[in-house]
Protein backbone atom coordinates (compact mmCIF):
# COMPACT_ATOMS: atom_id res chain seq x y z
CA UNK A 1 0.00 0.00 0.00
CA UNK A 2 1.29 3.36 -1.01
CA UNK A 3 0.86 4.91 2.37
CA UNK A 4 3.27 2.71 4.22
CA UNK A 5 6.09 4.03 2.08
CA UNK A 6 6.69 7.43 3.61
CA UNK A 7 6.45 5.84 7.02
CA UNK A 8 9.01 3.27 6.08
CA UNK A 9 11.27 5.75 4.37
CA UNK A 10 11.27 7.70 7.59
CA UNK A 11 11.90 4.59 9.67
CA UNK A 12 14.91 3.32 7.78
CA UNK A 13 16.81 6.57 7.71
CA UNK A 14 19.61 6.10 5.21
CA UNK A 15 19.50 2.78 3.40
CA UNK A 16 23.23 2.68 2.84
CA UNK A 17 23.78 2.78 6.58
CA UNK A 18 21.77 -0.41 6.90
CA UNK A 19 23.06 -3.91 7.45
CA UNK A 20 26.05 -4.78 5.35
CA UNK A 21 27.24 -1.21 5.15
CA UNK A 22 29.99 -1.96 7.64
CA UNK A 23 31.24 -4.74 5.40
CA UNK A 24 31.22 -2.57 2.28
CA UNK A 25 34.98 -1.85 2.27
CA UNK A 26 35.66 -5.59 2.18
CA UNK A 27 33.89 -5.89 -1.18
CA UNK A 28 36.06 -5.65 -4.28
CA UNK A 29 36.63 -1.94 -4.68
CA UNK A 30 37.53 -0.38 -7.99
CA UNK A 31 35.52 0.70 -10.96
CA UNK A 32 34.95 -2.73 -12.45
CA UNK A 33 32.10 -3.56 -10.08
CA UNK A 34 30.53 -0.11 -10.31
CA UNK A 35 30.60 -0.43 -14.07
CA UNK A 36 28.97 -3.87 -13.97
CA UNK A 37 26.24 -2.54 -11.69
CA UNK A 38 25.72 0.45 -13.93
CA UNK A 39 25.28 -1.85 -16.93
CA UNK A 40 22.15 -3.25 -15.28
CA UNK A 41 20.46 0.11 -15.70
CA UNK A 42 21.23 0.32 -19.41
CA UNK A 43 18.19 -1.51 -20.89
CA UNK A 44 15.69 0.51 -18.86
CA UNK A 45 17.61 3.72 -19.54
CA UNK A 46 17.64 3.07 -23.29
CA UNK A 47 13.90 2.40 -23.20
CA UNK A 48 13.21 5.66 -21.36
CA UNK A 49 15.57 7.53 -23.65
CA UNK A 50 13.82 6.25 -26.76
CA UNK A 51 10.23 6.51 -25.67
CA UNK A 52 10.31 9.33 -23.13
CA UNK A 53 13.33 11.63 -23.35
CA UNK A 54 13.68 11.85 -27.14
CA UNK A 55 9.92 12.40 -27.72
CA UNK A 56 9.96 15.13 -25.05
CA UNK A 57 12.95 16.86 -26.62
CA UNK A 58 11.34 16.50 -30.01
CA UNK A 59 8.23 18.18 -28.65
CA UNK A 60 10.38 21.04 -27.36
CA UNK A 61 11.97 21.32 -30.80
CA UNK A 62 8.57 21.22 -32.51
CA UNK A 63 7.27 23.98 -30.25
CA UNK A 64 10.24 26.15 -31.28
CA UNK A 65 10.17 25.39 -35.02
CA UNK A 66 6.58 24.69 -36.12
CA UNK A 67 4.97 26.37 -37.99
CA UNK A 68 7.93 28.76 -38.09
CA UNK A 69 11.15 29.05 -36.09
CA UNK A 70 11.08 31.26 -33.02
CA UNK A 71 9.16 31.75 -29.83
CA UNK A 72 5.90 32.38 -31.68
CA UNK A 73 4.09 29.49 -30.01
CA UNK A 74 5.03 30.76 -26.58
CA UNK A 75 4.08 34.37 -27.19
CA UNK A 76 0.82 33.11 -28.71
CA UNK A 77 -0.09 31.61 -25.34
CA UNK A 78 -0.12 35.07 -23.80
CA UNK A 79 -2.55 36.65 -26.24
CA UNK A 80 -4.72 33.78 -27.37
CA UNK A 81 -7.79 32.05 -26.02
CA UNK A 82 -5.36 30.02 -23.93
CA UNK A 83 -5.15 32.72 -21.24
CA UNK A 84 -8.73 32.32 -20.08
CA UNK A 85 -8.32 28.53 -20.12
CA UNK A 86 -5.12 28.70 -18.10
CA UNK A 87 -6.78 31.03 -15.59
CA UNK A 88 -9.80 28.71 -15.38
CA UNK A 89 -7.52 25.71 -14.86
CA UNK A 90 -5.58 27.50 -12.13
CA UNK A 91 -8.77 28.59 -10.34
CA UNK A 92 -10.17 25.07 -10.61
CA UNK A 93 -6.96 23.55 -9.25
CA UNK A 94 -6.92 25.98 -6.32
CA UNK A 95 -10.59 25.28 -5.56
CA UNK A 96 -10.00 21.52 -5.64
CA UNK A 97 -6.95 21.92 -3.39
CA UNK A 98 -8.91 24.04 -0.89
CA UNK A 99 -11.87 21.62 -0.88
CA UNK A 100 -9.47 18.71 -0.36
CA UNK A 101 -7.71 20.57 2.46
CA UNK A 102 -10.98 21.36 4.24
CA UNK A 103 -12.08 17.73 4.04
CA UNK A 104 -8.72 16.12 4.66
CA UNK A 105 -7.78 18.18 7.72
CA UNK A 106 -10.45 16.88 10.11
CA UNK A 107 -10.20 13.44 8.50
CA UNK A 108 -6.45 13.19 9.07
CA UNK A 109 -6.88 14.55 12.59
CA UNK A 110 -9.46 11.86 13.34
CA UNK A 111 -6.93 9.31 12.09
CA UNK A 112 -4.38 10.50 14.66
CA UNK A 113 -6.79 10.14 17.60
CA UNK A 114 -8.56 6.96 16.45
CA UNK A 115 -7.84 3.49 17.80
CA UNK A 116 -5.45 1.45 15.61
CA UNK A 117 -8.28 -0.57 14.11
CA UNK A 118 -10.34 2.49 13.16
CA UNK A 119 -7.23 4.18 11.86
CA UNK A 120 -6.70 1.23 9.51
CA UNK A 121 -10.32 1.44 8.33
CA UNK A 122 -10.05 5.19 7.70
CA UNK A 123 -6.83 4.59 5.81
CA UNK A 124 -8.38 1.89 3.60
CA UNK A 125 -11.36 4.15 2.86
CA UNK A 126 -9.19 7.01 1.73
CA UNK A 127 -7.14 4.62 -0.40
CA UNK A 128 -10.24 3.32 -2.20
CA UNK A 129 -9.75 5.81 -5.03
CA UNK A 130 -6.18 4.50 -5.40
CA UNK A 131 -7.33 0.95 -5.67
CA UNK A 132 -10.01 1.36 -8.27
CA UNK A 133 -10.06 2.20 -11.92
CA UNK A 134 -10.08 5.93 -12.66
CA UNK A 135 -12.34 5.50 -15.65
CA UNK A 136 -14.87 3.33 -13.83
CA UNK A 137 -15.07 5.93 -11.08
CA UNK A 138 -15.39 8.82 -13.51
CA UNK A 139 -18.18 6.97 -15.30
CA UNK A 140 -19.88 6.53 -11.92
CA UNK A 141 -19.70 10.29 -11.36
CA UNK A 142 -21.27 10.90 -14.76
CA UNK A 143 -24.16 8.63 -13.75
CA UNK A 144 -24.49 10.12 -10.27
CA UNK A 145 -24.43 13.72 -11.45
CA UNK A 146 -26.64 13.37 -14.53
CA UNK A 147 -30.09 14.95 -14.75
CA UNK A 148 -32.38 12.87 -12.56
CA UNK A 149 -29.33 11.15 -11.05
CA UNK A 150 -28.88 10.12 -7.45
CA UNK A 151 -27.16 13.35 -6.36
CA UNK A 152 -29.90 15.52 -7.81
CA UNK A 153 -32.58 13.36 -6.17
CA UNK A 154 -30.78 13.59 -2.83
CA UNK A 155 -30.51 17.37 -3.11
CA UNK A 156 -34.21 17.59 -3.96
CA UNK A 157 -35.15 15.30 -1.08
CA UNK A 158 -33.18 17.53 1.30
CA UNK A 159 -35.14 20.50 -0.02
CA UNK A 160 -32.11 22.09 -1.65
CA UNK A 161 -33.89 22.39 -4.98
CA UNK A 162 -32.67 21.07 -8.28
CA UNK A 163 -29.11 21.81 -9.28
CA UNK A 164 -27.42 21.25 -12.59
CA UNK A 165 -24.20 19.34 -11.85
CA UNK A 166 -23.04 17.37 -14.88
CA UNK A 167 -21.10 19.66 -17.17
CA UNK A 168 -20.62 22.32 -14.50
CA UNK A 169 -17.54 23.33 -12.50
CA UNK A 170 -19.29 22.23 -9.28
CA UNK A 171 -19.69 18.71 -10.65
CA UNK A 172 -16.07 18.61 -11.80
CA UNK A 173 -14.93 19.82 -8.37
CA UNK A 174 -16.95 17.11 -6.58
CA UNK A 175 -15.50 14.38 -8.78
CA UNK A 176 -11.92 15.68 -8.86
CA UNK A 177 -11.74 16.28 -5.11
CA UNK A 178 -12.70 12.64 -4.57
CA UNK A 179 -9.88 11.51 -6.84
CA UNK A 180 -7.34 13.83 -5.19
CA UNK A 181 -8.23 13.33 -1.53
CA UNK A 182 -5.58 10.66 -0.80
CA UNK A 183 -2.81 13.01 -1.93
CA UNK A 184 -3.94 15.48 0.70
CA UNK A 185 -4.74 13.08 3.55
CA UNK A 186 -1.48 11.11 3.45
CA UNK A 187 1.03 13.98 3.84
CA UNK A 188 -1.25 15.65 6.40
CA UNK A 189 -1.56 12.49 8.47
CA UNK A 190 2.18 11.97 8.31
CA UNK A 191 2.79 15.45 9.69
CA UNK A 192 0.06 15.31 12.33
CA UNK A 193 1.31 11.97 13.59
CA UNK A 194 4.60 13.63 14.51
CA UNK A 195 3.04 16.54 16.42
CA UNK A 196 3.59 16.38 20.14
CA UNK A 197 0.10 16.71 21.61
CA UNK A 198 1.49 17.84 24.93
CA UNK A 199 2.25 21.21 23.31
CA UNK A 200 -1.48 21.71 22.87
CA UNK A 201 -2.12 20.52 26.43
CA UNK A 202 0.48 22.98 27.66
CA UNK A 203 -1.26 25.83 25.83
CA UNK A 204 -4.60 24.77 27.35
CA UNK A 205 -3.22 24.52 30.86
CA UNK A 206 -1.75 27.98 30.49
CA UNK A 207 -5.27 29.24 29.91
CA UNK A 208 -5.55 29.32 26.14
CA UNK A 209 -9.00 28.89 24.66
CA UNK A 210 -9.18 25.59 22.69
CA UNK A 211 -9.70 27.53 19.45
CA UNK A 212 -6.71 29.69 20.26
CA UNK A 213 -4.61 26.66 21.14
CA UNK A 214 -5.53 25.11 17.81
CA UNK A 215 -4.86 28.22 15.75
CA UNK A 216 -1.59 29.18 17.43
CA UNK A 217 -0.08 25.80 18.26
CA UNK A 218 -1.55 22.87 16.30
CA UNK A 219 -2.26 24.55 12.97
CA UNK A 220 1.26 26.02 12.52
CA UNK A 221 2.78 22.65 13.45
CA UNK A 222 0.66 20.85 10.86
CA UNK A 223 1.36 23.44 8.20
CA UNK A 224 4.15 21.54 6.36
CA UNK A 225 1.84 18.60 5.70
CA UNK A 226 -0.96 20.93 4.65
CA UNK A 227 1.31 22.79 2.25
CA UNK A 228 2.80 19.61 0.79
CA UNK A 229 -0.61 18.03 0.28
CA UNK A 230 -2.11 21.19 -1.22
CA UNK A 231 0.76 21.55 -3.67
CA UNK A 232 0.48 17.92 -4.75
CA UNK A 233 -3.24 18.29 -5.37
CA UNK A 234 -2.63 21.55 -7.21
CA UNK A 235 -0.01 19.98 -9.46
CA UNK A 236 -2.09 16.93 -10.26
CA UNK A 237 -5.21 19.01 -10.89
CA UNK A 238 -3.39 21.28 -13.34
CA UNK A 239 -2.67 18.38 -15.68
CA UNK A 240 -5.87 16.44 -15.15
CA UNK A 241 -7.49 15.21 -18.33
CA UNK A 242 -10.00 12.40 -17.85
CA UNK A 243 -12.36 13.71 -15.18
CA UNK A 244 -12.82 17.25 -16.58
CA UNK A 245 -13.21 15.83 -20.09
CA UNK A 246 -16.00 13.47 -19.05
CA UNK A 247 -17.70 15.28 -16.16
CA UNK A 248 -17.16 18.85 -17.36
CA UNK A 249 -18.34 20.51 -20.54
CA UNK A 250 -16.32 21.33 -23.67
CA UNK A 251 -17.17 25.02 -23.23
CA UNK A 252 -15.53 24.96 -19.80
CA UNK A 253 -12.49 22.97 -20.88
CA UNK A 254 -9.33 22.84 -18.80
CA UNK A 255 -5.73 23.06 -19.96
CA UNK A 256 -5.12 19.36 -20.62
CA UNK A 257 -8.27 19.10 -22.74
CA UNK A 258 -7.33 22.26 -24.59
CA UNK A 259 -3.93 20.75 -25.39
CA UNK A 260 -5.70 17.62 -26.60
CA UNK A 261 -7.93 19.66 -28.91
CA UNK A 262 -4.90 21.52 -30.29
CA UNK A 263 -3.35 18.17 -31.22
CA UNK A 264 -6.33 16.13 -32.37
CA UNK A 265 -8.57 18.67 -34.03
CA UNK A 266 -6.41 21.63 -35.00
CA UNK A 267 -3.19 19.67 -35.71
CA UNK A 268 -1.35 22.58 -34.08
CA UNK A 269 1.61 20.54 -32.78
CA UNK A 270 3.78 23.58 -32.12
CA UNK A 271 1.16 25.32 -30.04
CA UNK A 272 0.27 22.13 -28.16
CA UNK A 273 3.96 21.53 -27.47
CA UNK A 274 4.43 25.03 -26.08
CA UNK A 275 1.41 24.64 -23.79
CA UNK A 276 2.44 21.16 -22.67
CA UNK A 277 5.97 22.26 -21.83
CA UNK A 278 4.70 25.30 -19.95
CA UNK A 279 2.50 22.95 -17.93
CA UNK A 280 5.52 20.73 -17.31
CA UNK A 281 7.69 23.61 -16.08
CA UNK A 282 4.97 24.85 -13.71
CA UNK A 283 4.51 21.29 -12.41
CA UNK A 284 8.23 20.82 -11.78
CA UNK A 285 8.53 24.17 -10.00
CA UNK A 286 5.61 23.37 -7.71
CA UNK A 287 6.98 19.90 -6.98
CA UNK A 288 10.39 21.33 -6.16
CA UNK A 289 8.61 23.55 -3.64
CA UNK A 290 6.98 20.47 -2.06
CA UNK A 291 10.34 18.73 -1.82
CA UNK A 292 11.83 21.74 -0.07
CA UNK A 293 8.92 21.96 2.34
CA UNK A 294 8.99 18.29 3.28
CA UNK A 295 12.76 18.05 3.40
CA UNK A 296 13.05 20.96 5.78
CA UNK A 297 10.81 19.13 8.20
CA UNK A 298 12.59 15.78 8.16
CA UNK A 299 15.54 14.92 6.01
CA UNK A 300 14.44 11.40 5.25
CA UNK A 301 11.08 12.00 3.59
CA UNK A 302 12.53 11.90 0.13
CA UNK A 303 10.13 9.37 -1.29
CA UNK A 304 6.99 11.28 -0.30
CA UNK A 305 6.14 12.41 -3.80
CA UNK A 306 7.07 9.25 -5.64
CA UNK A 307 5.32 6.96 -3.20
CA UNK A 308 2.17 9.03 -3.02
CA UNK A 309 1.80 8.96 -6.78
CA UNK A 310 -0.52 6.00 -6.83
CA UNK A 311 -1.84 5.57 -10.30
CA UNK A 312 -3.95 8.47 -11.35
CA UNK A 313 -3.20 10.45 -14.43
CA UNK B 1 -13.24 16.06 29.01
CA UNK B 2 -16.73 16.42 27.53
CA UNK B 3 -15.36 18.87 24.99
CA UNK B 4 -13.14 16.30 23.39
CA UNK B 5 -15.88 13.65 23.22
CA UNK B 6 -18.18 16.09 21.43
CA UNK B 7 -15.38 16.89 19.05
CA UNK B 8 -14.81 13.22 18.48
CA UNK B 9 -18.51 12.68 17.72
CA UNK B 10 -18.62 15.55 15.26
CA UNK B 11 -15.48 14.27 13.56
CA UNK B 12 -16.87 10.75 13.37
CA UNK B 13 -20.11 11.95 11.78
CA UNK B 14 -18.05 13.94 9.31
CA UNK B 15 -15.86 10.93 8.52
CA UNK B 16 -18.96 8.83 7.80
CA UNK B 17 -20.12 11.42 5.24
CA UNK B 18 -16.68 11.46 3.63
CA UNK B 19 -16.62 7.67 3.56
CA UNK B 20 -19.93 7.66 1.66
CA UNK B 21 -18.55 10.21 -0.78
CA UNK B 22 -15.44 8.07 -1.30
CA UNK B 23 -17.10 4.69 -1.62
CA UNK B 24 -20.52 5.20 -3.25
CA UNK B 25 -19.15 6.35 -6.64
CA UNK B 26 -17.02 3.23 -6.72
CA UNK B 27 -19.78 0.80 -5.90
CA UNK B 28 -22.71 2.32 -7.78
CA UNK B 29 -21.59 0.95 -11.16
CA UNK B 30 -22.22 -2.59 -9.88
CA UNK B 31 -26.04 -2.34 -9.46
CA UNK B 32 -26.30 -0.33 -12.70
CA UNK B 33 -24.44 -3.06 -14.58
CA UNK B 34 -27.12 -5.56 -13.53
CA UNK B 35 -29.92 -3.29 -14.70
CA UNK B 36 -32.41 -4.78 -17.13
CA UNK B 37 -33.10 -1.34 -18.59
CA UNK B 38 -31.42 0.26 -21.53
CA UNK B 39 -30.49 3.36 -19.52
CA UNK B 40 -28.31 4.53 -16.63
CA UNK B 41 -31.29 5.02 -14.34
CA UNK B 42 -30.63 4.32 -10.69
CA UNK B 43 -32.14 2.39 -9.02
CA UNK B 44 -33.00 0.28 -12.08
CA UNK B 45 -36.63 -0.67 -12.65
CA UNK B 46 -35.71 -4.24 -13.54
CA UNK B 47 -32.68 -6.50 -13.24
CA UNK B 48 -30.77 -8.64 -15.68
CA UNK B 49 -27.37 -9.66 -17.00
CA UNK B 50 -27.95 -8.40 -20.52
CA UNK B 51 -25.17 -5.79 -20.33
CA UNK B 52 -22.63 -8.47 -19.49
CA UNK B 53 -23.82 -10.60 -22.41
CA UNK B 54 -23.31 -7.61 -24.72
CA UNK B 55 -19.92 -6.86 -23.19
CA UNK B 56 -18.60 -10.38 -23.65
CA UNK B 57 -20.10 -10.94 -27.11
CA UNK B 58 -20.02 -7.66 -29.03
CA UNK B 59 -16.80 -7.49 -30.99
CA UNK B 60 -15.65 -3.96 -30.21
CA UNK B 61 -15.93 -4.53 -26.44
CA UNK B 62 -14.51 -8.02 -26.38
CA UNK B 63 -11.57 -7.18 -28.64
CA UNK B 64 -10.62 -4.15 -26.56
CA UNK B 65 -10.76 -6.23 -23.38
CA UNK B 66 -8.47 -8.86 -24.91
CA UNK B 67 -6.12 -6.18 -26.25
CA UNK B 68 -5.89 -4.61 -22.79
CA UNK B 69 -5.23 -7.92 -21.05
CA UNK B 70 -2.53 -9.02 -23.51
CA UNK B 71 -0.92 -5.61 -23.45
CA UNK B 72 -0.89 -5.51 -19.64
CA UNK B 73 0.79 -8.93 -19.47
CA UNK B 74 3.51 -8.02 -22.00
CA UNK B 75 4.13 -4.64 -20.34
CA UNK B 76 4.29 -6.27 -16.91
CA UNK B 77 6.97 -8.72 -18.04
CA UNK B 78 9.12 -6.08 -19.76
CA UNK B 79 8.73 -3.46 -17.03
CA UNK B 80 9.43 -5.96 -14.24
CA UNK B 81 12.63 -7.25 -15.83
CA UNK B 82 13.97 -3.82 -16.84
CA UNK B 83 12.79 -2.16 -13.63
CA UNK B 84 14.31 -4.78 -11.34
CA UNK B 85 17.67 -4.49 -13.11
CA UNK B 86 17.51 -0.70 -12.85
CA UNK B 87 16.63 -0.92 -9.16
CA UNK B 88 19.77 -3.01 -8.54
CA UNK B 89 21.86 -0.36 -10.28
CA UNK B 90 20.26 2.40 -8.19
CA UNK B 91 20.73 0.70 -4.84
CA UNK B 92 24.18 -0.79 -5.45
CA UNK B 93 25.80 2.21 -7.07
CA UNK B 94 28.28 4.06 -4.93
CA UNK B 95 27.67 7.45 -6.52
CA UNK B 96 24.88 9.11 -8.46
CA UNK B 97 22.15 6.74 -7.34
CA UNK B 98 19.85 9.62 -6.41
CA UNK B 99 20.08 11.11 -9.88
CA UNK B 100 19.49 7.71 -11.46
CA UNK B 101 16.40 7.11 -9.34
CA UNK B 102 15.04 10.53 -10.24
CA UNK B 103 15.56 9.72 -13.91
CA UNK B 104 13.69 6.43 -13.69
CA UNK B 105 10.79 7.88 -11.71
CA UNK B 106 10.45 10.97 -13.93
CA UNK B 107 7.47 9.56 -15.88
CA UNK B 108 5.49 9.63 -12.61
CA UNK B 109 5.99 13.34 -12.18
CA UNK B 110 5.43 14.52 -15.75
CA UNK B 111 1.69 15.14 -16.34
CA UNK B 112 0.06 12.43 -18.45
CA UNK B 113 -1.07 14.87 -21.12
CA UNK B 114 2.54 16.03 -21.70
CA UNK B 115 3.77 12.46 -22.24
CA UNK B 116 0.73 11.80 -24.42
CA UNK B 117 1.38 14.73 -26.74
CA UNK B 118 5.13 14.07 -26.92
CA UNK B 119 4.57 10.41 -27.80
CA UNK B 120 1.84 11.26 -30.29
CA UNK B 121 4.03 13.67 -32.24
CA UNK B 122 7.00 11.25 -32.16
CA UNK B 123 4.97 8.12 -32.96
CA UNK B 124 3.33 9.88 -35.90
CA UNK B 125 6.76 10.26 -37.48
CA UNK B 126 7.90 6.79 -36.51
CA UNK B 127 4.72 5.11 -37.75
CA UNK B 128 3.87 3.69 -34.31
CA UNK B 129 0.38 5.16 -33.88
CA UNK B 130 -2.19 2.41 -33.44
CA UNK B 131 0.45 -0.33 -33.29
CA UNK B 132 1.11 -2.89 -30.60
CA UNK B 133 4.73 -1.69 -30.44
CA UNK B 134 3.54 1.86 -29.77
CA UNK B 135 1.27 0.76 -26.93
CA UNK B 136 3.93 -1.48 -25.38
CA UNK B 137 6.54 1.29 -25.61
CA UNK B 138 4.27 3.90 -24.03
CA UNK B 139 2.83 1.72 -21.27
CA UNK B 140 6.25 0.39 -20.29
CA UNK B 141 7.51 3.95 -19.80
CA UNK B 142 4.59 4.62 -17.44
CA UNK B 143 4.88 1.30 -15.56
CA UNK B 144 8.65 1.22 -15.10
CA UNK B 145 8.72 3.71 -12.17
CA UNK B 146 6.43 1.54 -10.06
CA UNK B 147 8.71 -1.47 -10.43
CA UNK B 148 11.84 0.60 -9.78
CA UNK B 149 10.41 2.21 -6.62
CA UNK B 150 9.05 -1.05 -5.19
CA UNK B 151 12.13 -3.16 -5.88
CA UNK B 152 14.56 -0.45 -4.76
CA UNK B 153 12.65 -0.23 -1.48
CA UNK B 154 13.11 -3.91 -0.63
CA UNK B 155 16.68 -3.94 -1.89
CA UNK B 156 17.62 -1.15 0.50
CA UNK B 157 16.91 -3.37 3.46
CA UNK B 158 18.49 -6.43 1.88
CA UNK B 159 21.43 -7.85 3.86
CA UNK B 160 24.34 -8.12 1.45
CA UNK B 161 26.28 -10.50 3.69
CA UNK B 162 23.97 -13.20 2.32
CA UNK B 163 25.37 -12.60 -1.18
CA UNK B 164 28.90 -12.85 0.11
CA UNK B 165 28.12 -16.01 2.01
CA UNK B 166 26.71 -17.57 -1.16
CA UNK B 167 29.73 -16.42 -3.17
CA UNK B 168 32.12 -17.85 -0.59
CA UNK B 169 30.31 -21.17 -0.85
CA UNK B 170 31.01 -21.12 -4.57
CA UNK B 171 27.75 -19.85 -6.06
CA UNK B 172 27.98 -17.89 -9.29
CA UNK B 173 26.44 -14.37 -9.26
CA UNK B 174 23.47 -15.64 -11.28
CA UNK B 175 22.87 -18.59 -8.95
CA UNK B 176 23.17 -16.27 -5.97
CA UNK B 177 20.56 -13.99 -7.49
CA UNK B 178 18.19 -16.85 -8.31
CA UNK B 179 18.52 -18.85 -5.12
CA UNK B 180 19.27 -16.23 -2.48
CA UNK B 181 18.40 -12.68 -3.54
CA UNK B 182 15.24 -13.17 -5.56
CA UNK B 183 13.30 -15.15 -2.95
CA UNK B 184 14.03 -12.43 -0.40
CA UNK B 185 13.13 -9.45 -2.57
CA UNK B 186 10.15 -11.26 -4.13
CA UNK B 187 7.47 -9.20 -2.29
CA UNK B 188 8.86 -5.99 -3.79
CA UNK B 189 9.21 -7.45 -7.27
CA UNK B 190 5.71 -8.89 -7.08
CA UNK B 191 4.03 -5.69 -5.94
CA UNK B 192 5.99 -3.74 -8.56
CA UNK B 193 4.79 -6.16 -11.24
CA UNK B 194 1.17 -5.91 -10.07
CA UNK B 195 1.34 -2.12 -10.07
CA UNK B 196 2.79 -2.28 -13.59
CA UNK B 197 -0.11 -4.49 -14.66
CA UNK B 198 -2.75 -2.13 -13.30
CA UNK B 199 -0.97 0.94 -14.71
CA UNK B 200 -1.13 -0.55 -18.18
CA UNK B 201 -4.62 -2.03 -17.78
CA UNK B 202 -6.07 1.23 -16.46
CA UNK B 203 -4.16 3.80 -18.52
CA UNK B 204 -6.35 6.29 -20.40
CA UNK B 205 -4.65 9.54 -21.38
CA UNK B 206 -1.60 8.32 -23.28
CA UNK B 207 -3.59 5.46 -24.82
CA UNK B 208 -6.14 7.92 -26.19
CA UNK B 209 -3.39 9.55 -28.23
CA UNK B 210 -1.53 6.40 -29.27
CA UNK B 211 -4.64 4.44 -30.31
CA UNK B 212 -6.25 4.03 -33.71
CA UNK B 213 -9.82 2.89 -34.41
CA UNK B 214 -8.33 -0.48 -35.37
CA UNK B 215 -6.41 -1.00 -32.13
CA UNK B 216 -8.06 0.23 -28.93
CA UNK B 217 -7.59 -0.69 -25.30
CA UNK B 218 -10.58 -1.16 -23.01
CA UNK B 219 -10.19 2.24 -21.26
CA UNK B 220 -10.10 3.94 -24.69
CA UNK B 221 -13.23 2.06 -25.74
CA UNK B 222 -14.89 3.09 -22.45
CA UNK B 223 -13.84 6.71 -22.89
CA UNK B 224 -15.36 6.89 -26.38
CA UNK B 225 -18.48 5.15 -25.08
CA UNK B 226 -18.98 7.79 -22.36
CA UNK B 227 -18.37 10.69 -24.73
CA UNK B 228 -20.16 9.45 -27.85
CA UNK B 229 -22.87 6.97 -26.92
CA UNK B 230 -25.48 6.25 -24.29
CA UNK B 231 -24.75 2.55 -24.02
CA UNK B 232 -25.21 0.92 -20.61
CA UNK B 233 -22.69 -1.79 -21.59
CA UNK B 234 -20.15 0.65 -20.14
CA UNK B 235 -21.54 -0.18 -16.67
CA UNK B 236 -20.68 -3.84 -17.17
CA UNK B 237 -17.27 -2.86 -18.56
CA UNK B 238 -16.65 -0.61 -15.53
CA UNK B 239 -17.54 -3.39 -13.14
CA UNK B 240 -15.19 -5.82 -14.87
CA UNK B 241 -12.36 -3.26 -14.81
CA UNK B 242 -13.14 -2.42 -11.20
CA UNK B 243 -12.98 -6.05 -10.15
CA UNK B 244 -9.75 -6.74 -12.07
CA UNK B 245 -7.84 -3.66 -10.90
CA UNK B 246 -9.06 -3.91 -7.31
CA UNK B 247 -8.10 -7.58 -7.11
CA UNK B 248 -4.66 -6.94 -8.57
CA UNK B 249 -3.95 -3.94 -6.36
CA UNK B 250 -5.26 -5.79 -3.33
CA UNK B 251 -2.76 -8.53 -4.12
CA UNK B 252 -0.05 -5.88 -4.44
CA UNK B 253 -0.99 -4.53 -1.03
CA UNK B 254 -0.81 -8.02 0.45
CA UNK B 255 2.54 -8.73 -1.21
CA UNK B 256 3.96 -5.53 0.14
CA UNK B 257 2.50 -6.08 3.57
CA UNK B 258 3.93 -9.57 3.98
CA UNK B 259 7.21 -8.14 2.78
CA UNK B 260 7.27 -5.26 5.20
CA UNK B 261 5.95 -6.81 8.39
CA UNK B 262 8.95 -9.06 8.59
CA UNK B 263 11.27 -6.11 8.69
CA UNK B 264 9.57 -3.09 10.19
CA UNK B 265 6.95 -2.98 12.85
CA UNK B 266 6.27 0.66 12.12
CA UNK B 267 3.37 0.08 9.73
CA UNK B 268 0.16 1.81 10.63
Amino acid sequence: MAVTEPARAAATTDPRDGPGAALEPAAPPGNRRTLAVLLLAVPAAVWLLLYFVIPSLQLLLTSLTTPEPGLGNYTAIADGAAVSIIVRTLVMAVVVAVVCALIAYPYAYLMTIATPRWRAILLILVLVPFWTSLLARTFAWVVLLQDGGLVEKTFAALGLGSVQLLGTPVGVTLAMAQVMLPFMVLPLYNTMRGINRRLVDAALSLGAHPVQAFLRVYLPLSFPGLAAGATLVLVLSLGFYVTPALVGSPQQSMLAQYIGVQVNELVNFGGAGALALTLLVVTLLLLAAVQLLTRRRSGSQRSLTTSTFGGTA
Amino acid sequence: MTGSTTLRRVLTAFAVLIAIWLVVPVLIVIPISFSGENSFAFPPASWGTGHYVTFFTERSWLTSLLVSLQLAVIVTVIATVLGTMAAFAIVRMTRGSGALERFFTAPLIVPGIVIAVALYVAFLQWGLIGTATGFIAAHTVLSLPFVVVNVANVLRTYDRTLDRAAAMLGASPWTTFRVVTLPIIRPGVLSGALFAFVTSFDEVVVSLFVQSPQLQTLPVRMFTSITNEVDPTIAAASTVVLVVSTLVLGMAGLARRTGTTTRSKDNA
